[in-house]
C-alpha cells in the first residue's frame, strides 16, 4: 500500500541580498531561529486562518482599529526577502521597515528591541528558509488621522524605550532568562500590561492585566489573589506547556499563544518565566485588603447566582467550584474568576469558549454559551456569586457590564 | 456526474465508534484516511450544552439526535408473503446519525459476551445435542473465539474508561464482579459507579437468594480518566439523560469524549460530514473495490477512490450498502444460498413494574446514570441447564433503571389506574418515587432463524431512487419462552425485594416495530470460519471483496444476552490490529476461502 508523504518539503529560498554578515545556512543558526520564532509567536500574527506560514493576511485588532500583518515569507517584492539583515533588525528592534515608514506597535517592537541583535539574526535566518509566498498585504486599514504613521514619530518619543534587555543585577540568572523571554520575545506585556489612552504601557503595574479584543488578559504578576502566586513553577509551566492546569485552561487569544508558542517551548525555558513572573510583585497594603472581601452571601445578587450555579454550572465546576482536573477549571481560587475586569468571564459565560488541545491535552473541553438562557441580570447575579464564594473575593459584577458585553460579543465575528 | 477527488489509502464509511476507531488505528500508520459521515458534525459543548440537553420532550419523544425517515427508513413485515410498509417514525430502534454515531445516544452499558457465545452452535449442539436446538435456528460459531478477543475488548474499555468490578481476572473469580465472565487480562480502568437505593435492594434481594449481584459495567464514568490517547473523561453526575441524548459533561464515553479529539490532531485524517456515501464502487471483476460514491448536501456526487473501503455504518445501512453495491449475494430463504441480508437478530427485551409502599420506600429513581445497576448473570447464554427449559438463550437481568425522566416514568401505574385526570394525577404522585420500572430488566439474546431477514424492498425507495432496506422479522417460540422465564426470575427478585404489586411484561409476538426494544439490531453480512455460510472472514474481511472490511455488529451470527457495544468495540480492534499487522504487510484475503 502506498504510503502517504506525511511532511511537505521545505524549499529553501535563495535570498542573495538578505545574508550580508549573515550565513543563512547555518543549521544550529536556524533551528536557534525556528524556536525563537515560536517563542515570539510569529506566527500568532503573520500566519491567516488557512493561509500559509508567515504570508500575512491576519487582521490584528487594536483599540485603534485594525491592522494588518505583513507578509514575512522571503518573496521579494511582497514579502521580506528583499530587505537586507540590517532592514529586518531596525524593523523588529526600532519599529521602522524598510522603507523608512514607521510600524504600528500591533507590531510588538517595544518589546522585541530588548531581543539581542543575535537572536534577531537567527529569526531572520529561520525566515529565509520558509517558503516564499507572493501575497500583498495593505496593513494599514486605521481610520484618519491615526493612518499617518508620521504620528508613530511621536508616538515613540512617548513610550517607546529603545535597547536591549539589560540583566538586573542581584538577580539569578534563571531570573533574567525569564525576564529576557517575557519582556522581549514573548512580549507578555503587549497583552497583560495595562496601557493608557494612546496605547503605551503603564510602566508602573507592568503585567496587571488589560482588557483588549473583547477578552481581559489577566494579571500575571506574583499576585496571590488576582496573579499567578498561588500558582507553582510548576503549574504555570504545565500551563504554558499543555494549556491547562489544576487551575485554568488557556481559551481566547492564549489558547492561540499556548498552540503556536508556548507548548513548544523547552521546560527550561518555561520554568525560567515562571520564576521571573511569580517574582512581579503584586497589590500590596491597603490595595490588596480593598479588594479581599468578598461581598456579603447575603446579598441578593449573591442569593440569585447561588441557584443559578447548581442548576447550570454545578454539573461540570462542581458544588464547590473545584472542577475537575484538566477538563473543567477550578472556579475557586481561580485568579481569572477574581480579576479587577470581569470582561473574560462574562464573555466566556454569554459566549462560551473552547479551550485549547495540545499534544499533551488533546481534550481541548469548551464551555457552552448560555447567552440564550441568562438574562443581563441573571448572568451577572451568578457572576458576582461565583466571584465571591469559596473564598474568592472580587467586586460584584452587574447587569449593565453584561449588556455592554453582549452588544460586543454581537458585532464579533471571530 | 460524479466529481472524481484525488486518490486516499482508506475511504470510511460512517464515523461513529467503528468508523473513530478504525480511522485512529490506521492512522497510526501513517495512512491518508477520509471519512464520510452522513450526519453532522457533533461536539460536546455545542450540540449537547449542560442547560439544555436534559430535555425529554426534545430528544426522548422527538427524536432530535436521530436520522430523519424522511432522508431514509426501511420498510417492515413480520413474514414472508405480507407486504412491507414503510417505518415514518423511529419505534423499535432508534437510528444515530452524525459524527459519534450511536456512541452519542447510547446508554454506556458496556458488555462483553461469554467464551461460549462465541462458539454457540458447536456449544450447544456439544452439551444437548442437534436435536435440541430450535427447528429452522441459523446460530453458528463466530470464527473468533473469547480469548483472541479479550485483548480487544481490554482496548475498548481502557478507551472508554469503563467503570466495573472484574469478576474473572485471569482465571481466579472475583468477589463483588460477575463470575461467570470470560477472564480478563486486568481490573477495569475505573471502579463500579455508585449505585441508587433501588440498584442496591435489587443485590441484597438477588444475594440473600443465592444469586452473585455485580454492578453493571458501565461507559458513564465513576470517576474522571485519562485514556491512553490522552483525551480525559469527567466523573459521571447521574442526571439519568444518557440514553437517546448526548452527555453535557464529558462523562459517557463517546467518540466525541475518548477519541476524535485525538484523531482530528492529525493531519493524516480528514472527515466530510453531511455527505451519504450511495455506493462502494468495484473494479470490472466484481472482487475489489476502488472507492465510494457520496453525494453532499447541496446534492453534488462525488467520488472518492481509495486502495482500502471499511465500512462503519449502523447495521442497516451496512447490510443495505452491500447490497446496493452488489457485493455478495442476497440471501435467499428458501435455498439458504447467499450471503447478505442472513441471521438477522434484534434483542429480546422483558421487564416486570414492581410497585412498592410509598411510605416505606423512596427510591428517587432520578439519580440514575444510562449504565447504572446491578445484575445476575445465573441465567445468561449457556450459565445453566436449559434440559428441564426446552429454549435455548438468556440474558443478564438486573435492576438497572437509568432514570427516572417524567414522561417515560408515567408510564409505570399500577393496573387499573384511569390514562387521565385526578385519579391519573395522583396515582403519578404515589407511585413516581416508590416504583421499580427498569426498561431493560431482562436482556435477552436473539438468536437467527432462517426466516429473519433483510432484503431490498420491492416497491419503496429513498430519495436517491434506491430501494430501501426491507426487515422480515419475527420472534420464534423460543425467543418468546426465554423471555418468559427471564422475567419470572426478575419478578420473584423483586417481589424479595419487598414490592407489593408486581406486573410482569415478557415480550411477546408478533414482533412490533413501534415498541422501543432496543437498538440493538444485528447481523446481515455476518463474519464466519468459511465463505459458505458467512459474508465476511473472521477479521471482518469480505469474502468476495478483500480490500473491504466490515465493522459492527453487522457481523454478529446472533446477538447474545448482553448489549451489543463492548463486543462491536472489541471486533473493531480486532479487525484494525489484522489490518495493521497482516493486510497492510501483504493486501488480500487474511483467510483461503
Amino acid at each position: 500500500m502506498r504510503k502517504a508523504v506525511a511532511a511537505v518539503a521545505v524549499v529553501a529560498a535563495s535570498t542573495v541580498a538578505a545574508l550580508a554578515g549573515n550565513n543563512g545556512q547555518d543549521f544550529a543558526q536556524i533551528e536557534r531561529g525556528r524556536y525563537l520564532a515560536a517563542a515570539g509567536d510569529c506566527a500568532g500574527c503573520h500566519t491567516a486562518v488557512g493561509g500559509a506560514d508567515f504570508a500575512g493576511g491576519m487582521a490584528i485588532e487594536t483599540p485603534f482599529g485594525k491592522v494588518v500583518a505583513a507578509n514575512i515569507t522571503p518573496d521579494r517584492e511582497t514579502g521580506i526577502g528583499a530587505w537586507s539583515d540590517d532592514d529586518f533588525v531596525r524593523a523588529l528592534t526600532e519599529g521602522v521597515a524598510r522603507d523608512g515608514t514607521h510600524l504600528y506597535p500591533a507590531m510588538p517592537y517595544p518589546y522585541y528591541t530588548k531581543v539581542s541583535r543575535g537572536d534577531v539574526l537567527a529569526i531572520r535566518a529561520y525566515l529565509t528558509t520558509v517558503p516564499a509566498v507572493h501575497n500583498p498585504v495593505t496593513s494599514d486599514q486605521l481610520p484618519f488621522p491615526l493612518n499617518q504613521r508620521a504620528d508613530m514619530a511621536v508616538w515613540n518619543k512617548l513610550y517607546f524605550h529603545s535597547g536591549e534587555y539589560r540583566p538586573v543585577a542581584g538577580k539569578s540568572a534563571v531570573w533574567n532568562r525569564g525576564g529576557y523571554l517575557v519582556e522581549g520575545l514573548m512580549h507578555c506585556g503587549a497583552c497583560h500590561t495595562p496601557k493608557n489612552t494612546a496605547g503605551g504601557d503603564y510602566l508602573d503595574r507592568p503585567l496587571k492585566g488589560y482588557a483588549l479584543q473583547g477578552w481581559f488578559a489577566p494579571d500575571i504578576s506574583g499576585d496571590t489573589r488576582r496573579g499567578i502566586g498561588s500558582w507553582s513553577a510548576d503549574d504555570l509551566v504545565t500551563y504554558l506547556k499543555t494549556g491547562h492546569n489544576r487551575f485554568a485552561a488557556a481559551t481566547g487569544p492564549m489558547a492561540d499563544v499556548v498552540a503556536k508558542s508556548s507548548s513548544k517551548l523547552t521546560d527550561a525555558d518555561l520554568r525560567d518565566v515562571a520564576t521571573y513572573l511569580k517574582d512581579q510583585p503584586g497589590l500590596e497594603g491597603e490595595e490588596e485588603a480593598a479588594q479581599a472581601s468578598p461581598v456579603d452571601a447575603g446579598n441578593s445578587q449573591m442569593q440569585a447566582g447561588a441557584a443559578i450555579y447548581t442548576d447550570e454550572c454545578s454539573a461540570c465546576h462542581t458544588p464547590k467550584g473545584t472542577g475537575v482536573l484538566n477538563l473543567f477549571p477550578s472556579l475557586a481560587g481561580a485568579p481569572s474568576v477574581q480579576s479587577a475586569d470581569p470582561t473574560s468571564l462574562i464573555r466566556v459565560v454569554l459566549g462560551g469558549t473552547r479551550s485549547v488541545a495540545t499534544d499533551q491535552a488533546p481534550t481541548g473541553p469548551a464551555m457552552p454559551a448560555f447567552a440564550w438562557l441568562l438574562d443581563d441580570r441573571r448572568a451577572a447575579a451568578v457572576l458576582t456569586y461565583i466571584r465571591n464564594s469559596w473564598g474568592n473575593a472580587a467586586a460584584a459584577v452587574t447587569a449593565a457590564q453584561v449588556q455592554s458585553e453582549r452588544a460586543d460579543l454581537a458585532k464579533r465575528t471571530e | 456526474m460524479a466529481r472524481k477527488l484525488p486518490r486516499k489509502d482508506v475511504a470510511i464509511i460512517g464515523l461513529g465508534w467503528t468508523g473513530s476507531i478504525l480511522a485512529y488505528e490506521l492512522a497510526q500508520e501513517g495512512l491518508d484516511i477520509v471519512a464520510v459521515e452522513r450526519g453532522p458534525w457533533r461536539d460536546t459543548a455545542t450540540d449537547f450544552p449542560v442547560a439544555y440537553v436534559p430535555d425529554e420532550l426534545r430528544y426522548r419523544i422527538r427524536h432530535e439526535l436521530f436520522l430523519r425517515p424522511a432522508q431514509v427508513s426501511v420498510t417492515f413485515r413480520n413474514k414472508e408473503g405480507q407486504e412491507a410498509l414503510p417505518v415514518r417514525d423511529w419505534g423499535a430502534f432508534m437510528l444515530g446519525n452524525g459524527a459519534g454515531g450511536a456512541g452519542v445516544h447510547w446508554n454506556a452499558e458496556t458488555w462483553r459476551f461469554l467464551p461460549s457465545d462465541f462458539t454457540l452452535r458447536s456449544h450447544l449442539t456439544q452439551r444437548y445435542g442437534a436435536a435440541f436446538l430450535p427447528p429452522d435456528t441459523t446460530i453458528q460459531d463466530w470464527g473468533v473465539t473469547f480469548d483472541e478477543l479479550e485483548p480487544h475488548y481490554d482496548r475498548f474499555e481502557y478507551l472508554c474508561g469503563t467503570s466495573g468490578a472484574a469478576g474473572n481476572l485471569k482465571g481466579v473469580i472475583q468477589p463483588g464482579g460477575n463470575p461467570f465472565e470470560g477472564p480478563r487480562s486486568q481490573p477495569y480502568p475505573t471502579p463500579p459507579q455508585k449505585q441508587n437505593f433501588g440498584h442496591a435492594l435489587f443485590a441484597k434481594a438477588a444475594a440473600d437468594m443465592g444469586y452473585k449481584p455485580f454492578p453493571q459495567p458501565s461507559g458513564n464514568l465513576s470517576q474522571a480518566y485519562t485514556n491512553p490517547l490522552g483525551v480525559e473523561l469527567g466523573p459521571c453526575t447521574y442526571c439519568g439523560y444518557c440514553e437517546w441524548f448526548g452527555c453535557a459533561n464529558y462523562s459517557k464515553a463517546s467518540p466525541q469524549t475518548t477519541i476524535l479529539p485525538a484523531l482530528l490532531r492529525k493531519d493524516n485524517f480528514t472527515a466530510r460530514t453531511e455527505c451519504e456515501v450511495t455506493r462502494i464502487n468495484l473494479d470490472k471483476g466484481g472482487t475489489h473495490a476502488t472507492g465510494v460514491t457520496f453525494v453532499d448536501s447541496s446534492g453534488q456526487e462525488w467520488e472518492q477512490p481509495a486502495e482500502l473501503v471499511i465500512l462503519c455504518g449502523f447495521q442497516l445501512w451496512n447490510v443495505q450498502l452491500l447490497m446496493l453495491s452488489g457485493i455478495g449475494r442476497i440471501y435467499d430463504p428458501n435455498t439458504g444460498e447467499g450471503q447478505i441480508g442472513r441471521n438477522f437478530t434484534h434483542q429480546v427485551m422483558s421487564t416486570a413494574i414492581g410497585f412498592f409502599d410509598k411510605n416505606q420506600y423512596v427510591f428517587n429513581p432520578f439519580i440514575a446514570s444510562g449504565a447504572i445497576g446491578m445484575c445476575i448473570d445465573e441465567f445468561n447464554g449457556d450459565n445453566f441447564d436449559h434440559g428441564p427449559h426446552g429454549f435455548i438463550g438468556g440474558g443478564y437481568i438486573g435492576q438497572v433503571q437509568t432514570n427516572g425522566r417524567p414522561i417515560e416514568m408515567i408510564e409505570a401505574l399500577p393496573a387499573g389506574t384511569p390514562s387521565w385526570g385526578a385519579k391519573w394525577k395522583q396515582a403519578v404522585k404515589d407511585n413516581y418515587l416508590s416504583t421499580i420500572y427498569s426498561g431493560g430488566a431482562c436482556h435477552g439474546s436473539c438468536y437467527s432463524y432462517r426466516q429473519n431477514r433483510l432484503d431490498l424492498d420491492p416497491t419503496y425507495k429513498d430519495r436517491f431512487g434506491r430501494p430501501l432496506v426491507r426487515m422480515t422479522i419475527d420472534f420464534p417460540d423460543n425467543e418468546l419462552k426465554m423471555s418468559a422465564f427471564l422475567t419470572d426470575r426478575y419478578a420473584e427478585i423483586l417481589k424479595a425485594m419487598g414490592a407489593k404489586e408486581i406486573v410482569k411484561k415478557p415480550r411477546k409476538g408478533p414482533y412490533d416495530v413501534t415498541q422501543y426494544q432496543t437498538s440493538h439490531l444485528c447481523g446481515g453480512a455476518i463474519m464466519g470460519a468459511n465463505p459458505k455460510d458467512s459474508a465476511l472472514n473472521r477479521y471482518l474481511q469480505s469474502w468476495d471483496v478483500p480490500n473491504l472490511f466490515v465493522m459492527g455488529a453487522t457481523a454478529f451470527p446472533q446477538n447474545a444476552g448482553y448489549n451489543p457495544t463492548g463486543t462491536v468495540g472489541a471486533l473493531a480492534f480486532w479487525s484494525a490490529s489484522a489490518i495493521r499487522r497482516q493486510y497492510l504487510k501483504k493486501p488480500g484475503p487474511l483467510v483461503d476461502a
